[in-house]
């Protein structure tokens, strides 16, 4: 046979015929298939399954565990300027643990982390469309409000296990190289090691809730277009702009309505009396943007025709 | 689709640019309300003072005099005055006695001469009507910075008619900021920043000249320019103020090289003595100064009696003192000794250390606004009451995008004013008794600071602890252990010390004069001098044991870091003796006392319009999901007639934007058991007929039923189909068997309805089922589409093109496979644009063209037989007339060379012996091709 020597064996035939003659399918009163649930189909563990088999996953989040070790390798072979009040927050990334978080989540804070929210929502349904497999789930039939739904979630709990993964492993990579001793903030504040930690895990929901715009400028990118690079691109592409205008001082007040302007807000947390006005601000920006974009997701992916 | 949309996107960020581009262009056009000027020239006694008076929109309106800096004019605080024009207050400016075109010679605030004039200034104001009055008396505040938040002390203390005044970055007692001693054996006072004050101090050598020169009409180093960082500010001001050349463009007031407006030339009509336009007295004090270091009685006094002290004993309006962090020249104990005795007098008083003075900068927007605040509420009772607390600017090391990070913290009083005392924490140092030495001369010297300078070093950080420099020999020190936790400073941290001189070695006649300092020194041992600040203290008698107090400044000592205090005999900021010395110095007491102000950051509260709007998006979000689930949940769409009847097309139409008709008013119907063939040449409709059968694509008109449920997206229906349409879809980086059993997961149906081993049999991939999907080969991958649509065994299957890229052998099966699927109750839908594939594989055909159509039934009924045969012959119409003959031949039709008829039950062979013995050349006999002939015809109109 030419195509690999693929082929059917005959009693293959006979196999599903005879399978098919015993078997026939119960029909429910609405028309389906006994065993066939709308609230069953694409559950997070198999969606979860199928995006965690991807290499771009495990690419991402091996990355993430691996970005805290490149940066104390770093900073153990330029140790150039040894005082570390000097030049900056940098300097103070080595002065205990929870300082060290507190660097890798700035450093990375400007577009790593988006970058990241980008590509788990961005990527979630355009990739489905690039290959195909899209309308063999819409015609399962996975209800279309339950598709978007499942995959959001889905690519939220990846956003969230990589948000709360680089915390992770540079806490412990700091333990390691820098002790536990105290947090101090980019104020000067000094905060206890144990508080320090609570912290950083507090901005770190901060961020999370901060990107949920990324998400779903991403999400309403991916269900526009089949190219999910177009749609982790452009997303990317809307964060720098709005940081670029950010850096404009001169558009003042307007500023505080690009959705980066509170970006650094938690920053706060690191603080003795924390002050919760700009993480407050930030988080109805987020939410704003988030539930504008959500809204045209949904209502573009619901109502468009599936051609890819 | 996606370029399109790609270039939406870039549009839509074009626009945004363009129009962030057009509001700044807008936004810098902009001033904020209107205010009105008026220039002019007041004689007072001695002198001609140029005024402007800044007017507000709404009058009348309480004053503020708005007092400039030494070496400044009334030019150099335009933007203030007009800051409180536009908040709405009479502003007014003047420049002081000898400076800018005031004529008159700088008497350096006295009370007969400046305080005098600012009582005529007000004497000026009563006189309009734009300032508010209580009867006679006019509403006047005061506000300046440096020599101008001295006169606004000395003119609240003289003239009683100034209801509030904001002094700020400015001294006491002129003579303890020049001249300073800050070792006592007195006791201190209780407040965080008290100095010592002793008498016989040591001259501040280069401030003095640096402020002499400024009164020559030279530089104006003497006042920052830049502006200091605020909490919470933007970092870009900031940045550019570090940089001395964009300094130096910034006002002219206190840029080094704006101390004389243009048009008048140095001197001018004073006449250029040595003395420049200084008075005889302060000329001939400040001679004596720079020339023999100390200070006689007489010059002492004259300071004293020019400076706030001799007033503040008698101010009793309310006073916000802003004093800097970052000033070696009016540190944070000239203003603590003002607020103590503001406090004694019974004047109210809140205090503020920002994070500028004469090093780092001039008060920042907000808290010019504070200030404004201030005399808004204390002038007309407007706003909140600002309070008595005691507010203090910490500056942190983290800088977070290039912004120097400053947090405020908030006292409710400054402690030592109502008999409370600051908590001191003691630090214990270790160290020997040690041996320092004054090298002949003074020469070389310790360096710290560089006077005017100040701000242009001390914005970065590096670059001022780089300048603290201790002679070897020359210096004491001693440290204490690393903390453990960290140590906020917040003031002046005294120590006690015992200076003992080497027998046989001089002791200077003038005292021992040394220079107090406490560095930050960190993990790795290298010394930060905070604020450059050093505190000089001159000993007259040996032995001694004395209390020093060290510089004020807000500090954090990090954990890990030790404090270290310092004693250098020389500095080369002030006038050392020349005279060689050696003595020994030790402590005292091994603790270092460190002030420490609790209080709590200044936050703001959570903007409630944040909190509300969070909850109501929350909210919103869930109202639209309910109403979404509501309106899902439509009545099932039942036809129960047709619940037996796989599936039923009618009038289906499908009009894509732009008027491209892709189906066009489809009706068929398709029967339990039966293989049916969709056939259509190329872009006939037959995909779009699927994707709609599928919920994928909306349709314009008409309905689809699968055994009688209607078709829409996600309709339960689907479930009973199994469908391929129009290319696989798998996951490339998982195996053919992975991407089957995950399709199936996805489905959320029982495993063992699936029948995975038959399905996987029927792609019959053998051991290519575990490779992963990306290395199959087009026939590959579509035979795993076909046995992923059969998975669950669906009573209905839907396939489009399934024998596209499959070989002759393989398409054999498929067609076996699809016939015996059928044979055992199931219905199979198939496309195809191949006749041959139509005519072999299926029961039932219907044909498309144009999206319309074209002739449905079964296959046996279009395509062959029953009957009706068709002869190519030479003369169709002898033919015709032959099998008219033959007995129950009907329906004779011809055809150009073709001639068809309905044989009815006589062989084609007695027909065709009939026509060869009639003459009739015979070339072609057969069975009539009606499909072929639709076919064709639909096919070659396509071509045309």
């Amino acid at each position: 046979m030419s195509t690999n020597n693929v082929h059917t064996d005959p009693t293959a035939i006979g196999a599903m015929e005879e399978a098919a003659s015993h078997e026939h399918l119960k029909v429910q009163p609405d028309g389906s298939v006994v065993g066939y649930k709308a609230s069953r189909t694409l559950r997070l563990r198999v969606e979860l399954a199928r995006q965690l088999r991807r290499r771009r996953t495990q690419l991402m989040l091996g990355l993430l565990v691996l970005l805290p070790i490149v940066l104390v390798v770093s900073f153990e072979i330029g140790e150039a300027n040894p005082n570390r009040r000097q030049g900056g927050f940098v300097d103070l990334a080595t002065a205990s643990a929870p300082n060290f978080v507190v660097f890798a989540l700035f450093v990375s804070g400007t577009f790593l982390l988006p970058m990241i929210v980008a590509i788990f929502f961005g990527d979630t349904i355009a990739s489905e469309a690039s290959w195909s497999s899209l309308k063999y789930l819409l015609a399962m039939p996975i209800p279309r409000h339950r598709l978007i739904r499942q995959k959001a979630i889905s690519s939220g709990i990846l956003s969230l296990f990589a948000l709360l993964l680089l915390p992770t492993v540079s806490l412990l990579i700091g333990v390691v190289w820098y002790g536990a001793g105290e947090a101090v903030s980019p104020t000067g504040d000094a905060v206890p090691f144990g508080d320090g930690v609570m912290a950083i895990y507090a901005a770190t929901i901060y961020i999370a809730i901060n990107l949920l715009w990324v998400a779903a400028l991403a999400l309403f990118l991916s269900v526009s277009t089949d190219a999910p690079l177009g749609a982790v691109g452009g997303t990317v592409l809307v964060a720098i702009v709005s940081q670029i205008l950010d850096q404009i001082t001169a558009l003042e007040d307007l500023r505080n309505y690009l959705p980066t302007h509170y970006a650094f807000a938690w920053s706060d947390l690191i603080s003795t009396d924390i002050d919760w006005s700009e993480m407050t601000r930030g988080a109805f920006s987020a939410l704003c943007f988030a539930a504008f974009f959500g809204f045209l997701a949904i209502r573009k992916f619901t109502r468009k025709d599936i051609t890819s | 689709m996606s370029k399109t949309q790609l270039r939406w996107l870039a549009l839509t960020l074009a626009a945004v640019i363009v129009a962030a581009g057009a509001l700044l262009w807008v936004n810098s056009g902009s001033d904020g309300p209107r205010v009105v000027t008026e220039d002019r020239v007041v004689a007072t006694g001695g002198a001609q003072l140029d005024t402007t008076l800044y007017l507000p929109e709404q009058t009348p309106a309480p004053a503020v005099l708005v007092a400039h800096g030494f070496g400044g004019s009334k030019e150099s605080v335009d933007g203030d005055a007009r800051e409180l024009a536009q908040r709405g207050f009479v502003a007014l400016t003047w420049s002081a006695r000898g400076f800018g075109r005031s004529t008159g010679r700088i008497a350096l605030n006295a009370p007969d001469a400046e305080v005098a004039d600012v009582s005529r200034l007000i004497d000026e104001l009563a006189k309009r009507p734009e300032v508010q009055k209580d009867g006679d008396d006019p509403k006047v505040g005061i506000t300046g910075g440096s020599y101008g938040g001295a006169i606004s002390l000395l003119a609240a203390g003289y003239d009683k008619r100034i209801d509030a005044l904001a002094p700020v970055i400015t001294y006491n007692d002129l003579g303890q900021a020049l001249i300073p001693n800050s070792a006592t054996t007195e006791p201190l006072p209780g407040s965080p920043s008290a100095n010592a004050f002793a008498a016989q101090g040591v001259f501040k050598r280069s401030w003095a000249g640096v402020f002499f020169a400024a009164g020559m009409g030279g530089a104006g180093f003497a006042n920052p320019s830049a502006e200091a960082a605020e909490p919470g500010s933007d970092n870009d001001d900031q940045l550019d103020s570090q940089d001395p050349a964009a300094a130096a463009a910034g006002d002219g007031g206190g840029a080094p090289q704006g101390g004389l407006p243009p048009g008048r030339s140095p001197g001018g009509d004073q006449g250029m003595g040595p003395c420049g336009r200084f008075t005889e007295q302060i000329c001939a004090a400040y001679t004596e100064l720079a020339t023999t270091g100390r200070a006689s009685q007489s010059t002492v006094d004259l300071l004293r009696s020019v400076s706030p002290v001799s007033v503040t004993g008698r101010i009793t309006q309310p006073t916000m003192i802003v004093q800097g962090e970052q000033d070696t020249l009016f540190g944070l104990d000239q203003s603590d000794a003002t607020a103590r005795q503001i406090a004694a007098a019974g004047g109210k008083v809140k205090v503020v250390w920002y994070s500028g003075g004469h090093d780092g900068g001039r008060p920042g927007a907000s808290l010019r606004s504070q200030i404004a605040d201030w005399f808004d509420f204390h002038l007309r009772g407007r706003g909140s009451d600002p309070g008595t607390s005691f507010e203090y600017a910490v500056q942190g090391a983290l800088r977070a995008q290039g912004a120097p990070n400053v947090r405020t913290i908030t006292a409710p009083s400054y402690p030592g004013l109502n008999g409370t005392a600051t908590e001191r924490r003691p630090v214990t140092l270790a160290g020997p008794q040690q041996t320092v030495v004054n090298p002949p001369g003074g020469n070389p010297g310790s360096i710290t600071s560089m006077p005017g300078l100040g701000s242009v070093v001390a914005g970065s950080s590096r670059l001022a602890s780089r300048l603290a420099v201790d002679m070897p020999g020359q210096v004491a020190r001693w440290r204490s252990e690393p903390l453990t936790s960290q140590l906020l400073i917040s003031g002046a941290s005294t120590i006690r010390l015992r200076v003992e001189p080497i027998p046989g070695q001089p002791v200077p006649e003038d005292g021992v004069v040394l220079f107090a300092k406490l560095y930050d020194v960190s993990g790795d041992g290298s010394r930060t001098l905070p604020a450059s600040a050093v505190s000089p203290l001159r000993i007259t008698q040996l032995p001694a044991e004395v209390t020093v107090t060290l510089p004020g400044i807000v500090r954090p000592i990090e954990a890990e870091h030790r404090i270290e205090v310092a004693v250098t005999t020389t500095d080369q900021a002030y006038a050392v003796p020349s005279q060689p010395a050696a003595f020994t110095v030790s402590l005292a007491d091994n603790a270092v006392q460190v002030p420490v102000v609790p209080g709590t950051r200044s936050a703001q509260t959570p903007p409630m319009f944040a909190l509300i709007g969070i909850f109501a998006v929350i909210g919103l979000a869930i109202v639209a999901a309910v109403i979404a689930a509501i309106r899902r949940r439509r009545a099932d769409d039942v036809d129960e007639s047709l619940v037996d009847v796989p599936l039923v097309i009618e009038n289906l139409a499908k009009e894509y934007p732009g008027g491209l008709k892709a189906v066009d008013g489809l009706s068929f119907r398709v029967e339990k058991g039966q293989v049916l063939g969709l056939l259509g040449p190329n872009g006939a409709g037959k995909t779009t007929s699927l994707r709609m059968l599928m919920g994928l694509i909306q349709p314009t008109e008409g309905s689809i039923r699968v055994f009688g449920h209607k078709i829409y997206s996600g309709a339960p229906v689907l479930s009973r189909i199994g469908s391929f349409v129009e290319g696989s879809g798998f996951l490339p980086h998982l195996s053919g068997e992975a991407n089957l059993r995950l399709y199936w997961a996805a489905t959320g149906r029982p495993a063992e309805h699936a029948h995975f081993e038959e399905a996987i049999e029927i792609a019959g991939l053998g051991h290519a089922v575990r490779r992963k999907v990306r290395t199959y080969s087009q026939g590959m991958r579509q035979r795993l589409a076909i046995a992923q649509a059969m998975l669950g065994l669906p009573d209905m299957l839907v396939l489009d093109e399934p024998t596209n890229g499959l070989d002759p052998p393989q398409i054999h099966q498929m067609r076996e496979v699809l016939k015996r699927y059928a044979a055992t109750g199931r219905t199979v839908l198939v496309s195809s644009h191949l006749l041959a594939e139509v005519e072999q594989a299926c029961t039932h055909v219907v044909v498309m063209h144009r999206g319309k159509l074209v002739a449905a039934g079964e296959v046996a009924d279009i395509a062959a037989v029953g009957g009706e045969a068709t002869f190519r012959v030479d003369e169709p119409d002898q033919a015709a007339s032959v099998l008219g003959e033959l007995s129950g031949v009907t329906d004779i039709e011809i055809d150009g060379k073709q001639v068809h008829a309905n044989l009815d039950g006589t062989p084609r062979s007695k027909a065709l012996g009939a026509l060869v013995a009639a003459g009739v050349a015979v070339e072609q006999a057969g069975p009539r091709r009606r499909l072929e002939d639709a076919f064709l015809e639909l096919v070659g109109e396509n071509k045309a």
